[in-house]
């Protein structure tokens, strides 16, 4: 299990990686959406991978950390789930305006000579 | 009221009436005047009330600000503080009287009064510190107000470059005493005064002494302009006269004296201090007297003769013997009210002649035979004339160099070079009077010469007159205020010293004598040349020390910025983007490679191989969307939504619902983001040419991208599979398990440390959502798309023509008929979607869900219905007001958070109790649901703000660029 965790996550970071170093907006926009799915990932699995843990307690219960996923990685990613969403967003109408300034989609605004 | 709190209102009041005076109209001269003068005397009868009896101790105010980092606001007065304090208060008061006649109707005044008050504030800021930091401040605080004061008329370029000389060296000081002070408190191990001042043998022992010592050295030669650091005084004459009068008498220059005073105690005492101090000062007292003989500019003359006095007060701080620290304390105040009157007396000549050049002016004495009787008196004090405060600590002066200090050669010599720079001290004063007011009528000055009025005069009169008394009654007048500061930095060592004019014959009186009589031969003799524009050839006219720091300036913030900006800046994102991943990856692996990076062996009979087939796909997607994403932008969004939606799989696997939930929500709206920007993007066409003709330099490049990448992805991937194959710490997790139900009400528990435990992060998380949100929404309105994506897109365009041609359809038809199914679906859907969506919010406490994946599904429901009839259908029907949305959300969560400080408790304190609501059952009713509630708000308002914004655009009407950018349509 922790075999295909880690090896999508690699993937995934060297997908987003390689599209973030390439020169148009858009496969920037596409690379650090897989990056973020990555990084998600990857802090959710600091709570070590659990199936079938109970997610919820029962009333009243004090739950022991061993019978339950991880909350601590979970909350955090909640956040960064909807964090990077905004990001995306904001992102996005960054390079729409720039392409609507410049007339390129280059990262730069203009194509290298 | 107890003494603290005036000592408070010492310092506010100034800022206080620096701010009104800032707000006055700007032709305000009377009410300004008044205003400043009403603080600065208000001042001064606070200190009357605070005036400390000898030996007792000092007065304090502490406010605690950063006690951990020793940071506090303290406020600290004891004899030497308040004799400062006075005097700069009392100069302050009368400055501003002469200034209310100085100013011309033309200039804006409320900026002079706030400046100068603000400096005031600042000044008695420094005095009265209690904490070394603090006094820092202050000291910067000074720099800053000098130089808007300096460049007070900035219409001039020499005002400009005065002010920011006098900034650059003054601020550059100050951060070098910062660092002394800084280096001070580390070795006392606070910045309090008082333990500093105590802990005087302990700093001088310690192995950063002589560092410490240079830097607040730097900090305070600086300030008071001591050589060769003295340049910038006299480029800062180009000030109005009456801050001249001001900062170079009794307060800027004085500061850097102040602190060397302050500081002998704890610093003093030592060889070093005695070279560096005593050196310094005499440098300065004599370089300063020489060059002010030659100057022909009546300001440039004054100042350069306060540079020489300010050497002077620092040699008797360097000579480093309680008396000689008498003797410059005494002179610190002398010289501050015979310089202020001739500053004054110079701005009157210049006022009422239009000149302030020596050559020009001459027999000014049957014009204004006051102010004539006036300067005439205090140049007399400058000089050293006795029955004049100037000539008693002149005289003590004398005494001190006599004294043995260390032996050597220089200390041998100290008395002959002191009486010969005093001789220049007398010659230049001699020059002043002699030039001014004797000789001849003066010819074609610009403007008759005749008194000043009344009350611009009044300052100047009571300065000499206080010169007068001081210097013939000098024991009754200044003796108790002198005994009290002196007695407050020496304490039980301080000296008996005598006061009288008269001290029979002995060698210091020689030396006043030969230095007069000398200083008059000197000025005979020199007078005609100078007449004629002798100008010192020793030092050729200006010093080279001006010239060097104009070479470092441009040097420093010129040349090497801009070279260092051209070889490591760069304006393209894709190498900056290469040099952050390039150096997280080295960071990363560096621990790795030094410690070793110990895995578990892989064992490959744990695998599911339902898991694996899924990820199978979604590694599939996660590539295919990767080469897809230069050529089939849409091709990509679908591949990498799939990736998504395996990353949500692999959340419900491994036990996070809640996770799974906001990520296939957050899914949705991200592909109807991103499709909706797909619209502006330019078509890329060149696919298949690409790799065949594509130069080697980019070959090389891609080849080493894809080697960071995979470098990247692997390292990542190594780095979690080591952690996931360890065991799990015994983390924060356990106390979030065992309170979340006991302490936050809720057994969902990540939604618990959401908007319970951690709502603080929460609240500021939404804030950035909201932001975000405005943000797009601002960036819209001014959207211009390019040329190219104005027209309609193919597909509709073709669909137009099709409904077009046909004589039954009208436009819009085709694609209603399209969607006729889904988009009836769509509608009846929304109702459903806002249950689930309530549903979600209600019982995220307890069950998966929540304020985020509820606000989300909310905006889902509201995009679809756009998305089933249009915009405008959706929008005649419903009116959606996003920025409520977003405005409510936000306050709800800050008043939920809010409402726990009425009662005592902190910022975002929950509450919680289980409601029984018929049909619905028992609800759980914590405040937290209320700030979930919030939340909720703010997502649906953000997110459906950011999508509408966007869609909006493609029915919008845009405005072509100018022709010429924009390509020919073909239809249109």
């Amino acid at each position: 299990m922790e075999l295909i965790v880690s090896l999508a996550i690699a993937v995934l970071t060297g997908s987003g990686v390689w599209l973030l170093l390439r020169p148009r907006t858009f496969q920037v926009i596409i690379g650090l959406a897989l990056l973020s799915y990555a990084v998600n990932l990857f802090i959710f699995s600091t709570g070590r991978l659990k199936i079938g843990a109970a997610a919820i307690l029962e009333k009243g219960q004090i739950g022991a950390p061993q019978a339950f996923a991880d909350p601590v990685p979970q909350a955090l990613v909640l956040t960064a789930i909807v964090i990077s969403f905004a990001t995306t967003a904001l992102f996005l109408v960054v390079l729409l305006a720039s392409r609507g300034l410049t007339g390129n989609d280059h990262v730069d605004g203009r194509d290298p000579e | 009221m107890p003494q603290n709190v005036y000592l408070l209102a010492v310092i506010l009041l100034p800022f206080a009436g620096s701010l009104i005076a800032a707000l006055l109209p700007a032709n305000a001269r009377n009410a300004e005047a008044w205003l400043a003068a009403a603080v600065a005397l208000g001042c001064l009868g606070l200190l009357v009330f605070l005036y400390p009896g000898a030996g007792a101790a000092p007065v304090r105010y502490q406010l605690d600000w950063l006690p951990q980092a020793g940071l506090s606001f303290t406020l600290r007065v004891d004899g030497f503080a308040w004799a400062f304090a006075c005097l700069i208060t009392a100069i302050g008061a009368l400055v501003v009287l002469y200034a209310r006649y100085y100013m011309s109707p033309s200039d804006p005044v409320p900026r002079f009064f706030s400046f100068l008050q603000g400096f005031m504030g600042a000044m008695l800021g420094i005095v009265l510190s209690g904490n070394l930091i603090q006094l820092v401040f202050f000291w910067e605080l000074t720099s800053l107000f000098s130089f808007l004061l300096i460049g007070y008329w900035h219409h001039n370029a020499a005002a400009r470059e005065g002010a920011r000389v006098a900034l650059t060296v003054t601020g550059t000081g100050g951060l070098c005493l910062f660092a002394g002070v800084i280096l001070l408190g580390h070795i006392v191990g606070s910045y309090d005064l008082d333990a500093v001042l105590a802990a005087g043998a302990e700093v001088r022992g310690h192995a950063l002494y002589v560092p410490t010592l240079i830097l607040i050295l730097l900090g305070a030669l600086t300030k008071s302009a001591q050589f060769p650091f003295h340049f910038w005084l006299p480029r800062a004459m180009t000030a109005p006269t009456p801050v001249s009068a001001y900062l170079h008498s009794a307060t800027m220059v004085k500061a850097g004296v102040f602190l060397l005073v302050r500081l002998w105690p704890v610093l003093g005492g030592t060889n070093e201090w005695l070279w560096i101090v005593g050196t310094a000062g005499l440098a300065t007292f004599i370089v300063g007297a020489y060059l002010a003989v030659f100057q022909n500019d009546l300001k440039g003359l004054l100042a350069y003769s306060t540079i020489s006095h300010l050497g002077l007060i620092t040699l008797l701080i360097g000579l480093d013997r309680p008396l000689a620290l008498v003797a410059a304390i005494f002179h610190v105040f002398n010289h501050a009210t015979f310089k202020a009157s001739l500053f004054m007396a110079a701005g009157i000549i210049d006022h009422e002649t239009g000149t302030r050049d020596l050559r020009r002016l001459s027999g000014l004495r049957k014009f204004m035979p006051k102010t004539a009787a006036l300067a005439i008196v205090a140049a007399a004090s400058m000089a050293g004339v006795p029955l004049l405060n100037g000539f008693l600590s002149k005289e003590m002066f004398f005494a001190e160099t006599i004294e043995t200090h260390d032996g050597s050669l220089l200390d041998d010599a100290l008395p002959y070079i002191v009486t010969l720079a005093s001789m220049l001290t007398v010659a230049y004063s001699l020059r002043f009077i002699r030039e001014v007011f004797f000789g001849p009528p003066p010819t074609d000055l610009p403007r008759t010469p005749h008194e000043p009025p009344r009350w611009m005069r009044f300052p100047v009169e009571l300065l000499v007159l206080t010169c007068l008394v001081v210097g013939i009654v000098p024991s009754l007048t200044i003796g108790p205020f002198l005994q009290l500061a002196v007695h407050s930095v020496l304490g039980s060592a301080t000296p008996y010293y005598s006061l009288a004019i008269w001290h029979g014959f002995n060698w210091p009186l020689l030396m006043s004598v030969i230095a007069l009589v000398g200083g008059v031969v000197l000025y005979l003799l020199l007078r005609k040349p100078l007449q004629h524009g002798l100008r010192s050839s020793l030092f050729a006219g200006r010093f080279k020390t001006q010239r060097l720091f104009d070479l470092v300036l441009v040097t420093v913030s010129w040349r090497w910025a801009r070279s260092i900006e051209r070889v490591f800046g760069t304006r393209r994102l894709q190498p900056q983007l290469l040099l952050l991943v390039s150096v997280a990856l080295v960071a990363a692996a560096l621990p790795a490679l030094l410690h070793g990076l110990s895995l578990a062996p892989v064992a490959l009979d744990g695998i599911d191989p339902a898991l694996a087939l899924v990820w199978a796909v979604g590694i599939a997607c996660a590539l295919g969307g990767t080469a897809l994403a230069k050529f089939h932008r849409l091709a990509a969004l679908i591949l990498i939504g799939g990736s998504g939606l395996t990353t949500c799989l692999t959340f419900v696997w491994f036990s996070a619902p809640d996770l799974a939930l906001t990520q296939i929500g957050v899914e949705i709206v991200t592909t109807v983001l991103l499709l909706l920007g797909l619209r502006w993007l330019p078509k890329q066409l060149e696919a298949g040419v690409v790799t065949a003709n594509m130069s080697v330099l980019k070959r090389v490049q891609r080849l080493r991208d894809l080697a960071v990448a995979t470098a990247a992805g692997a390292g990542v991937g190594l780095l979690a599979y080591a952690v996931m194959t360890r065991a799990a710490p015994d983390s924060l997790s356990r106390f979030f398990l065992q309170h979340a139900y006991s302490d936050g009400g809720g057994t969902n528990v990540v939604n618990v440390i959401l908007v319970d435990f951690r709502g603080f992060d929460t609240l500021g998380e939404i804030t950035v959502l909201a932001v975000v949100a405005l943000t797009v929404f601002a960036l819209l309105r001014r959207f211009r798309p390019a040329a190219d994506s104005i027209d309609i897109p193919e597909q509709q365009r073709l669909q137009d023509e099709h409904d077009d041609a046909a004589a039954d359809r009208s436009k819009g038809d085709t694609i209603a008929d399209y969607l006729e199914v889904p988009a009836m679906i769509m509608q009846l859907l929304f109702p459903f979607i806002f249950i689930a969506a309530m549903y979600l919010l209600l019982r995220g406490h307890d069950q998966p869900g929540g304020g985020f994946v509820a606000g989300i599904a909310m905006a889902a429901a509201l995009i679809l219905q756009y998305m089933a009839g249009g915009a405008r259908w959706i929008e005649a029907r419903l009116r959606i007001h996003p920025l409520r949305w977003i405005g409510i959300g936000l306050l709800l969560a800050l008043f939920t958070g809010a409402a726990a400080l009425p009662l005592a408790r902190p910022f975002l304190t929950s509450a919680f109790a289980y409601a029984d609501i018929p049909w619905i059952g028992k609800v759980p009713l914590a405040s937290a649901a209320l700030f979930d509630l919030g939340v909720f708000s703010l997502v649906v308002g953000a997110t459906a703000l950011m999508l509408l914004a966007l869609a909006h655009q493609s029915i919008r009407g845009h405005r072509r660029p100018a022709p010429g950018r924009a390509s020919t349509p073909e239809t249109n």
